[in-house]
């Protein structure tokens, strides 16, 4: 689903660059559910962007679902986040004058899904998620959790083939934090390839797959318990 | 062009409008009052138009008057301040010379006399005149009609009497056409009575008998005091004028450059002097007017790139789920000309319902300052286009603003 290279980025500061990212490879299959752990400056972040097409790279390869990630513009890189990817922020990111159905039906705008179809769809998600009830509501009035299962429903409203998670539970506490673990491994037991980014120790021990970083470089790649029970 | 029509982009902008309605409302006061002011000043010049063109509108407005002083040369064995007068000749002569030049030339008499009726009486001009002269000076006539080729031939002793004059020498209600009145101790019969002009008048309440009658009764001979002429449609009024009193002069023994024996009153220069005024006043409304609606225009672009600032973030998000470059754009272009249309829209409304004001308090009545002050459509929709051209000019600036940024530093923003 996801391959990569050799992948090399720098930042420029100033006159000097910023060598973030040293030449990563990295393979990962559908149905997966990764986590990518590091301190801050690990290069983590970074890495997601690029996956997530929301940053370019400057060396090596980058294969998302089959084809070459090379020279997009931001339209055609747009039309692929729409169609293959699905954010989900430690932030949470919802528009704060929209309800949480509006939320969520909003990747389904801009893919130009028909009003009515597009509010359908989106309340089978947020059913799915369990915040029937709290559709018409605006997002200051959800809790934290609640948020981030509103985007979590917008992350999968398009059927995208990967979910991107940066530090989905950065932001909560440890119950919801629970609950929010629980949901995206729900969502991967339907098949779905989730890609997490945390550095909480007992966040990445609930995927199955744990990659740490460090300095730019994959430091090691292990499978965790969680696999194995599968 | 389709998504002109769906309605999730309009919910789209709604929503953005109703995030921020206090900035909204402020954005539109300032187009609205760039367009506000052009319909107004515009209609206000149009009502100070119509009203001069009232003043000035029972005159042919291409006339020139001509008479006589004295003159202030000598010439050909005459001493100065020689007086003389204008004959009939002269008009006979000055029709043949400029048949092609001269419309109409009245020939014109005039003096003062008491005139009475039964009891009543007062002072009043007396002026003989040619039928011509209604087509000069149109003759708003209340009662019966003005003088006519029959009476000048038949030396009819009837005459046309101002409303004033009729309100002054008759009760109240009585019949005046074929009522006899004195005038030098002769019977007049009356044959109408014409309203008092709102515009310029040079006879004033002048009572009109025959032209060939005021000259037996008189016992004026040939001579006249003074003539109108109006010239044909595309002559050189000033032209006209110079080369009529050169021939005047030849005519009657007068030097050239003599500056004093001829009088004359242009009124196509005197009008044209006025209508200067109000082709500057034009010009002067619609650079006021333009240069407002394009300060307003700016503060929508201003306000819009303020906006997309502001919303940067929420633009990152929007990308993430897979808005294109050229939906945002579109969407911030597309607000930009909602929001100077709709404040356009707003600006004609009230600039109409000010003019409907102003309409209504000054507008009629015979001292009334401006009538009818009206705007014309097409200059109302040439100015709507702009504003929509410039609204989508303006907001192009935003939308590049807006897709500018990378979505990866659009989300890092707080």
């Amino acid at each position: 689903m996801i391959e990569i290279k050799k992948l090399h980025k720098s930042y420029p500061i100033g006159k000097d660059s910023l060598h973030v990212l040293k030449g990563i490879d990295l393979h990962i299959k559908e149905g997966e559910f990764v986590s990518i752990m590091g301190s801050s400056g690990s290069g983590k972040s970074t890495l997601l962007n690029i996956v997530g097409l929301l940053d370019e790279h400057d060396e090596g390869e980058y294969y998302l679902n089959g084809k070459l990630i090379k020279n997009l513009n931001e339209k055609k890189a747009a039309i692929l986040r729409n169609k293959f990817l699905g954010f989900v922020f430690q932030s949470f990111n919802l528009i704060s004058y929209k309800t949480a159905l509006e939320n969520v039906a909003l990747p389904l705008y801009y893919k130009g899904v028909p009003r009515k179809e597009r509010l359908k769809i989106a309340m089978e998600y947020l059913d799915k998620v369990e915040l029937k009830d709290w559709a018409n509501h605006l997002p200051n009035e959800l809790s934290g959790g609640q948020k981030q299962r509103v985007a979590i429903a917008r992350a999968l409203v398009t059927k995208p083939k990967v979910v991107l998670a940066d530090e989905p539970t950065g932001a909560l506490d440890s119950t919801t934090t629970d609950n929010v673990m629980d949901l995206l491994r729900d969502i991967n037991d339907e098949g779905m390839t989730v890609f997490v980014i945390t550095h909480e120790e007992e966040v990445a021990a609930q995927t199955k797959r744990i990659v740490r970083l460090k300095d730019g470089i994959i430091i090691s790649d292990n499978l965790t318990s969680k696999s194995k029970a599968v | 062009m389709k998504f002109l029509f769906d309605s999730d982009t309009w919910q789209e902008i709604y929503g953005s409008i109703r995030k921020n309605k206090t900035r909204t409302a402020i954005t539109i006061i300032g187009v609205l009052w760039g367009i506000f002011l052009l319909v107004v000043l515009l209609g206000a010049a149009r009502g100070i138009e119509n009203n001069f063109n009232k003043i000035f509108g029972s005159f042919a407005t291409n006339s020139v008057f001509v008479w006589t002083q004295s003159t202030d040369t000598p010439f050909k064995g005459f001493q100065k301040g020689r007086r003389f007068s204008l004959t009939l000749r002269d008009v006979e002569i000055l029709k043949s010379e400029f048949s092609k030049e001269i419309r109409l030339l009245a020939p014109r008499n005039r003096t003062n006399n008491l005139i009475i009726k039964d009891f009543k009486s007062g002072n009043y001009q007396v002026s003989g005149d040619y039928p011509v002269l209604d087509k000069i000076q149109k003759k708003d006539l209340m009662y019966g009609r003005f003088l006519n080729d029959n009476d000048i031939l038949s030396y009819a002793k009837v005459c046309v009497i101002s409303e004033d004059m009729y309100k002054d020498l008759f009760d109240k209600g009585e019949e005046p056409i074929g009522q006899y009145l004195k005038i030098n101790s002769i019977n007049y019969k009356l044959i109408g009575v014409y309203k008092r002009s709102n515009g310029i008048s040079f006879d004033g309440n002048a009572a009109y008998i025959p032209f060939t009658t005021f000259q037996k009764v008189y016992n004026r001979g040939d001579k006249i005091d003074w003539m109108m002429i109006t010239a044909n449609e595309g002559v050189d009024i000033e032209q006209m004028e110079a080369d009529v009193l050169l021939t005047l002069k030849n005519l009657h023994k007068v030097h050239p450059d003599d500056k004093r024996a001829f009088g004359s009153v242009n009124l196509g220069v005197e009008i044209g002097k006025v209508t200067g005024f109000l082709t500057g006043m034009q010009f002067l409304t619609w650079f006021v007017g333009i240069a407002t609606l394009i300060a307003g225009v700016f503060a929508i672009g201003n306000i819009l790139l303020i906006t997309v600032k502001e919303r940067t973030k929420e633009i990152g998000i929007r990308r993430a789920l897979g808005a294109t470059p050229i939906s945002i754009r579109r969407q911030i272009v597309l607000e930009s000309v909602f929001l100077t249309t709709v404040a356009g829209m707003l600006g004609i409304v009230f600039g109409a319902l000010v003019l409907f004001g102003i309409d209504s308090m000054v507008g009629s009545g015979d001292d009334a300052i401006m009538i009818n002050p009206t705007v014309n459509i097409p200059i109302i929709l040439i100015a709507f286009l702009t504003l929509t051209v410039l609204g989508s000019l303006i907001g192009l600036i935003p939308a590049y603003m807006a897709t500018i940024v990378k979505p990866i530093e659009a989300l890092r923003e707080e």
